[in-house]
């Protein structure tokens, strides 16, 4: 499918990926969305802002075949308030328009569910943080926890367990409700929302060029990619060219985030499994791989390495040959450890055919980043939509047709080795010249977008600067919140001591999901 | 020396070292995963803190769940008061047999499973199903380890059967292999230890023993985790003196005692490297591979006393 052929009036973005940008009216919104979802395309994010003049716009990007994408705005009136719902046809909208809902007040007209989401009843009802007459920071006196209405199922033997949002471990806050027979589990529902922090209004107070700081704090073991899209997106909009060397530079920050998330999950799914030995093994490997990120990018978690117009600092030849070293010296371990996981039948046990999400659920549900890989999914967008410098690199993307918790293994193992790989090269083949464009901040107005392949998926950044070059709207999407939903449906028929470990198996965001 | 004097030794005994063992194992798994550890004697450590800190109280508890933790301790120092560690000359194990043991071990989980429904949380009440459905597999065939050991003894007594395995005369019981098999299955699933439950497991819904306990503080989860300890000390010396009775006195003199201490601490030490090793190598097993685990104990168990009873040996 072709974005012409839907009709409508849309112009190409100087994006470093495959974007266009048009504008949409009620009708058109919902007959695109119905093209889209009929031949297969992706919803990649929906939100919505309040211009400067009070127009209200509700936004969508659709990842229309492969890595090309279509950003659709939606003037609405202000007395109506309402746009047409989309959930209907990507359920991955629901808790999104939601969302929308929460912070703007602003409904899906149409919507089956319209149950608040990030709102758990601190502010009033009638408040909504993201419109321009608050600022966000009020404090209401009448906080009232409400009452979520979650869909309760009914029969025989059938119970219900409510789980967090305080955990017995020490772990992000998320409240899972199962609807259970004995040990199987009928239904989950998730409430999350509990960390949400009013990162898009607190965007505002930003000025364009440090935006990129709260951006990298919006999920920690993220941050690398966030800073990213989110500099991405500002150097699009101010038009800066950013010197090769420093490109480089963050694939190279990227990947070791990538290796660095995954070795830990890999520990963390092996002790959920009741395996300790493997959490240890990882866990010493990761710890030696975020002991160099301190020496060599100043951060265990690269935070604020890379920022607008390039990197921070430039890696010496010294640091360079540490890097390449590590590789070598990982790898090894790396295989030691997935014959001993692979060769392991109890591991295996727990592992084959647990949370299995099988690629047709996987496509219509939205599944994206490592867990669409591991349904099938062959998306990445180091590959789809390849930027500098991977578009020079040739990432092999690893697709596993399996969908169960075995399969999200094999895709971090793949991962590892493939990010291994990467780093390698990127290091041996590194370009010279300036790690940092050395530029004043200019003071164009715009709005453009980032787009950057994060350990768990895509995480896309929607920025909109004014001429001062303070950041009017800023929207930094996690890939967490089309797989959420998706958990739900994982763990349909599994028994309740098993999701843990499939819960681990996607490891997803709540920060970044709540924002 | 008084028989009562060995009596209370061999009550003194287990409650003094029952927390070594406990920090003994988990100290071997800390090794054996390349981890420092915290040390053989953070039990001791735990429970210093834990006394030492207010009990908190569910609203929704009853006197139930402040009783249960004396009678689960109870129980278990019961149950290793009748079990000879040191030597065979115990008064109160004449009251009791091995088959009043495994009661013991029933009355210790009937209380920690009320208690944690009592309170009415979905997680003790899932644990606490989870602990029948393992107690109801694991009984039988503890009872069947049992019979195959006291057809040889002629008494289901355990002084008796001990003597007749260490004292009697030297002899291989083939019945006794299997019976020794079946044991540790049943040994892994009654004190929580993987691969059946995780005792050093934070995830709620994986929870056996844990989740049963989990509303606990203060002292009475102190004591709770103390009966825990005994719980595993009293499965090791059964062990012992079912399969190992090499070293146990048969009176409680002084003589006998120093050979007697130093073989079964030697002996414990064995057991918890085992025990670490089988916890290191293995992972946890799905729920609902817990009964065909202890149905493997209960067949092994069986095949233990057939074949006593057709071999005759």
């Amino acid at each position: 499918m072709n974005i012409a052929d839907l009709e409508l009036s849309v112009t190409a973005m100087p994006t470093r990926f495959p974007l266009s940008r048009g504008t949409a009216t009620a009708g058109e919104w919902e007959s695109a969305a119905l093209a889209i979802a009929e031949n297969h395309g992706r919803l990649v994010t929906i939100w919505a802002s309040q211009k400067r003049n009070g127009q209200f716009v509700v936004s969508a990007v659709y990842d229309i075949e492969n890595g090309e994408l279509l950003w659709l705005d939606l003037p609405i009136l202000k007395k109506e308030a309402k746009y047409p719902d989309i959930s209907s046809l990507f359920p991955a909208a629901t808790r999104m328009q939601r969302a929308i809902k929460d912070l703007l007040g602003i409904d899906a007209d149409g919507a089956s569910d319209k149950r608040p989401w990030l709102s758990h009843g601190a502010w009033p009802e009638d408040y909504f943080p993201l419109r321009n007459e608050n600022t966000g920071k009020e404090k209401s006196s009448q906080v009232q926890v409400d009452d979520y209405q979650f869909v309760t199922v009914a029969g025989e033997g059938v119970h219900e367990i409510a789980v967090g949002p305080v955990h017995a471990g020490i772990i992000e806050p998320g409240h899972f409700r199962f609807s259970v027979v004995g040990e199987k589990t009928l239904r989950l529902e998730e409430r999350l929302g509990y960390t949400h922090k009013g990162v898009d209004r607190a965007f505002q107070d930003f000025s364009a060029v440090e935006g990129y700081r709260l951006a990298g704090r919006m999920s920690g073991d993220s941050t690398v990619a966030y800073s990213w899209s989110y500099c991405m997106s500002l150097e699009n909009i101010w038009k800066w060219r950013v010197p090769t060397r420093a490109l480089w530079l963050r694939a190279v920050a990227l990947e070791r985030e990538r290796v660095g998330n995954h070795l830990g999950d890999l520990g963390a799914i092996g002790n959920d499994a009741g395996f300790a030995f493997g959490l240890s093994q990882f866990m010493r490997l990761r710890e030696d791989w975020l002991r160099l990120n301190k020496s060599v990018f100043g951060h265990r978690l690269m935070m604020d390495y890379v920022l607008p117009g390039g990197v921070v600092g430039d890696i010496d030849p010294e640091g360079l040959l540490q890097i390449r070293k590590q590789c070598d010296e990982i790898e090894i371990e790396v295989h030691t450890l997935q014959g001993i996981y692979d060769d392991h039948s109890g591991l295996q046990d727990r592992f084959l055919t647990a949370g299995t999400v099988p690629k047709e659920l996987a496509v219509r549900l939205g599944l994206i980043g490592l867990a669409g890989r591991a349904s099938g999914v062959a998306h990445d967008v180091r590959v789809n939509a390849a930027a500098e410098p991977y578009s020079e690199l040739a990432v092999n993307i690893s697709v596993r047709e399996g969908g169960d918790v075995a399969a999200r293994v094999d895709v971090r193992f793949d991962e590892v080795f493939e990010s291994l790989r990467l780093i390698r090269y990127l290091v041996e083949n590194l370009p010279s010249g300036s790690n940092r464009k050395e530029a004043a901040p200019r003071n164009s107005s715009g709005s453009s977008a980032g787009w950057i392949e994060g350990w768990r998926g895509g995480i896309f950044t929607a920025l909109d600067v004014d001429s001062t070059g303070q950041i009017l709207r800023c929207h930094v999407h996690d890939p967490s919140w089309q797989n959420w939903p998706v958990i739900e449906h994982a763990v349909i028929g599994d028994i309740v001591p098993d999701f843990p470990l499939i819960n681990k198996s996607f490891n997803l965001s709540y920060s970044g999901h709540d924002r | 020396m008084s028989r009562a004097f060995s009596q209370l030794i061999s009550i003194l005994t287990p409650i003094l070292l029952a927390p070594l063992l406990l920090g003994w194992v988990n100290q071997m798994r800390a090794w054996l995963s390349n981890r420092r550890g915290p040390g053989v004697l953070q039990p001791y450590r735990m429970l210093h803190k834990l006394f030492n800190k207010d009990s908190v109280m569910a609203d929704t508890a009853s006197s139930l769940f402040r009783f249960a933790p004396y009678a689960v301790f109870g129980s278990m120092l019961l149950a290793n008061a009748i079990i000879p560690t040191l030597s065979t000359d115990l008064p109160l194990a004449s009251a009791a047999d091995a088959i009043a043991l495994v009661g013991l071990f029933a009355l210790a989980r009937i209380f920690i499973s009320l208690a944690a429904m009592d309170i009415g949380t979905a997680f003790g009440t899932l644990g606490a199903r989870r602990e029948m459905l393992v107690g109801f597999l694991a009984e039988p065939a503890l009872l069947t380890v049992l019979f195959s050991a006291s057809l040889i003894g002629q008494s289901t007594a355990l002084p008796t059967i001990v003597e007749a395995v260490a004292h009697k005369h030297f002899a291989i019981y083939p019945s006794l292999v299997f019976a020794g098999m079946a044991f540790i299955l049943v040994f892994l699933a009654e004190n929580a230890r993987v691969p059946v439950d995780n005792p050093a497991t934070h995830l709620e819904l994986t929870m056996i023993h844990e989740a049963m306990i989990l509303e606990y503080s203060g002292r009475h989860l102190a004591l709770m985790e103390w009966a825990a300890s005994l719980k595993l000390f009293a499965y090791s010396t059964l062990g012992i003196a079912l399969f190992l009775p090499w070293g146990i006195g048969q009176k409680a003199t002084p003589s006998s005692l120093l050979l007697a201490l130093p073989s079964l601490a030697l002996k414990l030490a064995l057991i918890g490297i085992v025990l670490a090793l089988v916890e290191t190598f293995s992972a946890k097993l799905r729920i609902f591979r817990v009964p065909e685990f202890l149905a493997t104990a209960f067949l092994l168990g069986v095949i233990g006393m057939l074949t006593h009873i057709l071999l005759g040996a």
